[in-house]
């Protein structure tokens, strides 16, 4: 599952950031990746459509969310979590 | 007061994808108007619109901008690219400040409303995409090209049904007349020929289920249209100084309200409008060669707008043209007043008035020279283009040939 979870967010990233699944490692940040604010809502949209969750994300405070978008990897963490939480 | 001339136009319409290949259908007395190619359309029973044929936003947009431009603001960004190519403008420091858009729409984003409401009423979804808010305002195609072309003055929509157009190049004209503007980009757009946009309008039973013949004895509603055009509004001694080709002149405007029915027409304010322009303009009745129609193709406008127009005109009406291009693009609600300007353009600069086409019986009620059928080789001096709007809204320009 973790796997696939990596590998489907870094797609979504990816086609986010017109750049090659490969450009994108785990350390990456949105920033680094060139993914703006506008961005980053398609990418949790992405997120939201291709794991059937709800993320709790409020652009006007994107620091304070429990959803920590610092880095890719922090992602993957946030949304593995969400989707253990809608399995339980 | 200033002087305001028109440097450049573009337009994409059922009649083609540039200004010139619309004005070329014009000519020819083409008929842009077919069976409607959209989803769920065998649940409709009104199935023909003026449908822009042969195009492929991938072709134009790349896939982010796809993201947020609504097929509205897709035709206004084309039309306007088109425009300010020909007007030789481009704008940065001053110039940028004093510069701005204008533009009509009745609906903005119809087919993003449509879509997603599709997607959480019809599909059950409890998600939209993040930028449908963006996407569908009623802005969104004046704030686009004010980005695209670094326009940075006054810039905003006008919503007023089917005179949006008329009322948005009518506010560019005299923004540029008072000194508040240098360059006005104006005109308007429209896009909604989608299943909820073409529903909605069955509602109202005035849709044709053949054709759109104006003033024809035998005419039986109007037919929706889709489509952009845009012009740039220069002040005349900048234009000149510059050595810019231009167009025509626009020389008057005047809106008045019916103030008497939501729906129907009324002669006097139609007739109000058209004396003002000319008022506003100061020309005669007597100097006007050509009227661009309103010429839905309804039973209530053609008959009002005949009425209105003789009102007004006395004797010279009977020596006036006037001929309604919706035959061949059909209604374009906003945008619609825009596509006509062309039209008015093609009287002044070309000699070409182009025809009212479907006209099969001679309408007592409308008895005008319509142009009927084949476009008609004329010189005019002064145009006029109506357009008179559900709400009672009603905007009429008056345009010379270039000085």
């Amino acid at each position: 599952m973790t796997e696939n979870v990596k590998e489907k967010i870094i797609e979504i990233i990816a086609e986010q950031a017109v750049l090659e699944p490969s450009d994108v490692t785990e350390e990456s940040t949105l920033e680094d990746l060139g993914i703006d604010s506008m961005g980053l809502v398609e990418c949790i949209f992405a997120i939201e459509e291709a794991f059937d969750i709800q993320v709790p994300f409020n652009a006007n405070e994107p620091t304070k969310s429990d959803f920590d978008i610092s880095s890719v990897a922090s992602i993957v963490k946030a949304v593995e979590a969400l989707v253990a939480e809608q399995a339980a | 007061m200033k002087r305001v001339v028109i440097t450049g136009q573009g337009a994409i319409s059922a009649l083609g994808h540039s200004a010139a290949e619309t004005l070329e259908a014009m000519r020819e007395g083409r008929c842009g108007i077919g069976e409607l190619d959209i989803r769920d359309v065998e649940r409709l029973s009104i199935r023909i619109g003026g449908q822009v044929r042969g195009y492929d936003p991938e072709a134009e947009f790349n896939r982010q901008q796809i993201a947020l431009y609504d097929r509205f603001t897709q035709f206004t960004l084309l039309a306007a690219r088109e425009a300010i190519a020909q007007s030789g403008l481009s704008f940065s420091g001053e110039l940028a400040a004093q510069s701005g858009v204008v533009l009509g729409t009745a609906g903005g984003g119809v087919n993003t409303w449509d879509e997603n409401y599709r997607t959480v009423y019809e599909d059950g979804k409890n998600r939209v995409h993040p930028f449908v808010v963006p996407k569908l305002m009623n802005n969104a195609a004046a704030s686009h090209v004010s980005m695209e072309h670094n326009l940075k003055g006054p810039s905003f929509t006008v919503a007023t049904a089917c005179a949006s157009s008329n009322h948005a190049m009518g506010q560019a004209f005299n923004m540029i007349r008072s000194g508040m503007a240098k360059v006005m980009i104006t005109g308007g757009s429209e896009s909604m020929l989608c299943f909820g946009g073409v529903k909605a309008w069955e509602g109202l039973r005035v849709m044709s289920r053949d054709a759109c013949r104006p003033f024809s004895a035998n005419r039986n509603g109007m037919v929706q249209g889709e489509g952009a055009a845009v012009f740039v509004f220069e002040e005349y001694e900048s234009a000149k100084a510059r050595g810019a080709e231009i167009l025509a002149e626009v020389i008057g405007f005047a809106m008045t309200s019916d103030a008497s029915d939501i729906v129907m027409p009324s002669k006097q304010g139609a007739a109000r409008a058209i004396a003002g322009a000319m008022k506003d303009a100061k020309v005669n009745p007597e100097q006007v060669g050509y009227i661009n129609a309103h010429g839905t193709g309804t039973a209530a406008n053609d008959k009002t707008e005949c009425a209105a127009v003789a009102d007004v005109f006395g004797h010279h009406a009977d020596r006036l043209m006037i001929s309604s291009t919706k035959s061949m693009h059909g209604h374009l609600i906003g945008g619609t007043g825009a596509v006509e300007l062309l039209a008015c353009i093609m009287a002044l600069k070309d000699g070409v008035i182009a025809p009212t086409i479907g006209y099969e019986e001679p309408d007592p009620e409308c008895a005008l020279d319509v142009v009927p059928n084949e476009a008609r080789d004329a010189k005019v001096d002064v145009v006029l283009s109506n357009a008179f709007a559900f709400g009672g809204l009603n905007a009429v320009l008056a345009l010379r040939k270039a000085p």
